[in-house]
């Protein structure tokens, strides 16, 4: 369709884009003065919230009972100090990089496996075990919220990062088990069968041959799941209430938000904030393309 | 006949872990949770006594419980409009609003800075973003918005504590947070349709508007109606962003509850287990509901390119 107006446009081309051409150069739009002050607004939106915490870590309590568009007086960074030592978020974030990594990588490791099984063996049942995996898109976390916790409750795991790791794979499972099949389902079998015959066993052909291949597919979702892991703040909340010495950083800036009020120290508050964004930022800023990629690479399949 | 059996012992290996896990935490929790609203369990007695629907008639009494279903209905409505439209503005803007140079549609200077900072809320955490915002609405000059608002002479607002205002403030947040997610979505789709049916379009004397709404919108249907279901889903969340931001977790006078925290605070903070499985029931019921009626209502031509 596409092609057949192209041909029928350009036999009258010439003498318009002659025309239009001058006549732009000559008359800015007005439209793109609008367009450029409402990217400008949005990105303002955007970034202002963040800078404004960054500065309101620099400021006294009076300051930021004060008016909130005014600069810190002069730059303290003690409160830098009390967030990291007094208010644990040096610990929340090193909890949070364990349990998210741990997380993570036995997410993509057994997704992986079952996923590769699933798209490259037939068996009996093999549609039978995608579906159930696959089904737990469609169900909200919710749902199984009480007999969750008592399950791990009655495995001993309540307040462990054990219990809240094995957690987050298991719920991690449906996204990743439907994409990596998607994923080891378009690979070519020429490879792997050669490798067989070579003979290595099934388990090596995975490892050495395939997984490699699946490169690609492996970072998005692997990005997927960090994200999906560090945001997560229901789990950690319901598993890991009653140890603090066990909490991730979404649950600990929570509490410091609750504390700041009792104790009146906000100047920590906004350093706590500012240790979570921070280095989100950074490392998205370093990764954006893979990042904005792995995110989206979910919607457009 | 070994190689047939290695292969089952190879797939039985690679199958048992994540197989396990997933009954183990995901699927069972499910079933169970069905089994436990009906009952009144309040997890002292090892056995739960049955209720029958008690807890499902109980619900439809709860001023709380239609409060939340309510505030699910607006976010239905508002969060996929408001953030969709913003969100195709901008990816038009960024994509095609330079209208074409050297015979290349292109966006308006600055587009890749753009897309870079309109994705940073999209990388913080929801209960993070939730702090932050619990000091920017504050009500007094220390507040953001409400510092700029005294500044230009208007009175203070009290975005969470007025009633009418504190469901829209958490939706604005949701809105703040969702919009660079969408605007990279639909740049992606907009690359996928071909250069040359804008340059004909163009050519043809289309402006910038006709651009956007004969050619750009058809051609993004399908990344439109994904984001929809995204946010649909997400609609039906929630969570912790109000159990955060929210004043009283769900207030003032309820009028920001959502089911989600309204099942972990009947749960973990009231104990009534077999209550929370209802709410958590009804909750699954909905979502179903709506996603059979988005698969038939989102079902449309698709055209081809």
């Amino acid at each position: 369709m596409a092609i057949k107006t192209e041909n029928a446009k350009s036999a009258k081309t010439p003498t318009r884009a002659a025309h239009a051409a001058p006549r732009r150069r000559a008359k800015p739009n007005p439209l793109t003065g609008l367009a450029h002050a409402a990217l400008a607004l949005w990105g303002i939106i955007t970034v202002g919230p963040l800078l404004w915490t960054f500065l309101s870590s620099f400021k006294t309590n009076t300051e930021i009972f004060g008016n909130s568009w005014s600069m810190p007086q002069e730059w303290r960074a003690e409160s830098w100090g009390r967030a990291w030592e007094t208010a644990q978020v040096g610990k929340y974030l090193l909890n949070t990089v364990i349990v998210v990594s741990a997380g993570t990588f036995l997410t993509m490791l057994f997704g992986s496996m079952a996923a590769y099984v699933l798209a490259r063996y037939t068996f009996p049942g093999s549609r039978l075990v995608y579906v159930i995996f696959v089904s737990g898109l469609a169900f909200p976390v919710f749902l199984a919220l009480v007999p969750l916790f008592f399950v791990v409750r009655n495995l001993g795991l309540l307040n462990t990062h054990t219990g809240l790791v094995l957690v987050y794979v298991a719920y991690s499972m449906p996204f990743t088990v439907l994409f990596m099949t998607a994923f080891f389902r378009n690979l070519p079998t020429s490879v792997g069968e050669a490798a067989m015959i070579d003979g290595a066993s099934h388990t090596r052909t995975f490892f050495q041959i395939m997984l490699p291949m699946a490169r690609p597919g492996v970072i998005s979702i692997t990005i997927f799941n960090v994200l999906g892991q560090w945001n997560q703040y229901l789990l950690p909340l319901v598993l890991l209430a009653d140890n603090k010495e066990k909490w991730v950083i979404t649950q600990g800036i929570a509490d410091i938000s609750v504390i700041a009020g009792y104790e009146a120290d906000w100047p920590s508050l906004f350093a706590a904030l500012s240790m979570a964004i921070i280095p989100m930022i950074i490392v998205y800023v370093a990764f954006q393309r893979q990042i904005q990629s792995g995110l989206t690479s979910g919607a457009v399949k | 006949m070994t190689r047939r059996l290695r292969e089952y012992g190879f797939i039985t290996g690679f199958l048992a872990v994540p197989v396990i896990l997933y009954v183990g935490f995901v699927i069972s929790p499910y079933i169970q949770a069905f089994y436990i609203s009906l009952t009144d369990w309040r997890g002292v007695s090892e056995i739960p006594s049955f209720a029958g629907f008690g807890n499902y008639v109980r619900l439809l009494d709860d001023e709380v419980f239609w409060q939340a279903v309510r505030n699910h209905g607006l976010l239905l409505i508002a969060l996929p409009l408001l953030v969709l439209s913003i969100a195709l503005f901008f990816s038009f803007l960024l994509n095609l609003g330079g209208g074409s140079k050297g015979g290349q549609m292109q966006g308006v200077w600055g587009s890749k800075f753009y897309r870079v900072v309109f994705f940073f809320p999209q990388v913080l955490a929801v209960a993070i973003v939730g702090v932050l915002f619990q000091s920017a609405y504050r009500p007094d000059e220390g507040g953001i918005i409400n510092g700029a608002l005294i500044a230009l002479g208007f009175e203070p607002v009290g975005w969470l504590t007025e009633p009418s205002i504190a469901f829209w403030s958490i939706i604005g947040v949701m809105v703040w947070q969702a919009v660079g997610f969408y605007v990279v979505l639909f740049s992606a789709g907009m690359a996928a349709i071909p250069k040359d049916v804008f340059e004909a379009a163009a050519l043809d004397g289309a402006g910038r508007f006709r651009l956007f709404f004969n050619i750009t919108l058809p051609l993004l249907w399908d990344t439109l109606q994904v984001g929809w279901i995204y946010l649909s889903i997400a609609a039906f969340d929630g969570f912790a962003l109000v159990q955060v931001l929210s004043i009283d977790r769900g207030g003032p006078d309820n009028s920001t509850a959502v089911l989600p925290l309204e099942i972990w605070k009947t749960a973990f903070n009231y104990s009534e287990f077999g209550y929370a499985s209802a709410m958590g029931v009804a909750l699954f019921f909905m979502t179903i509901t709506f996603a059979v009626l988005a698969l038939r209502v989102s079902r449309r031509e698709k055209i081809e390119f």
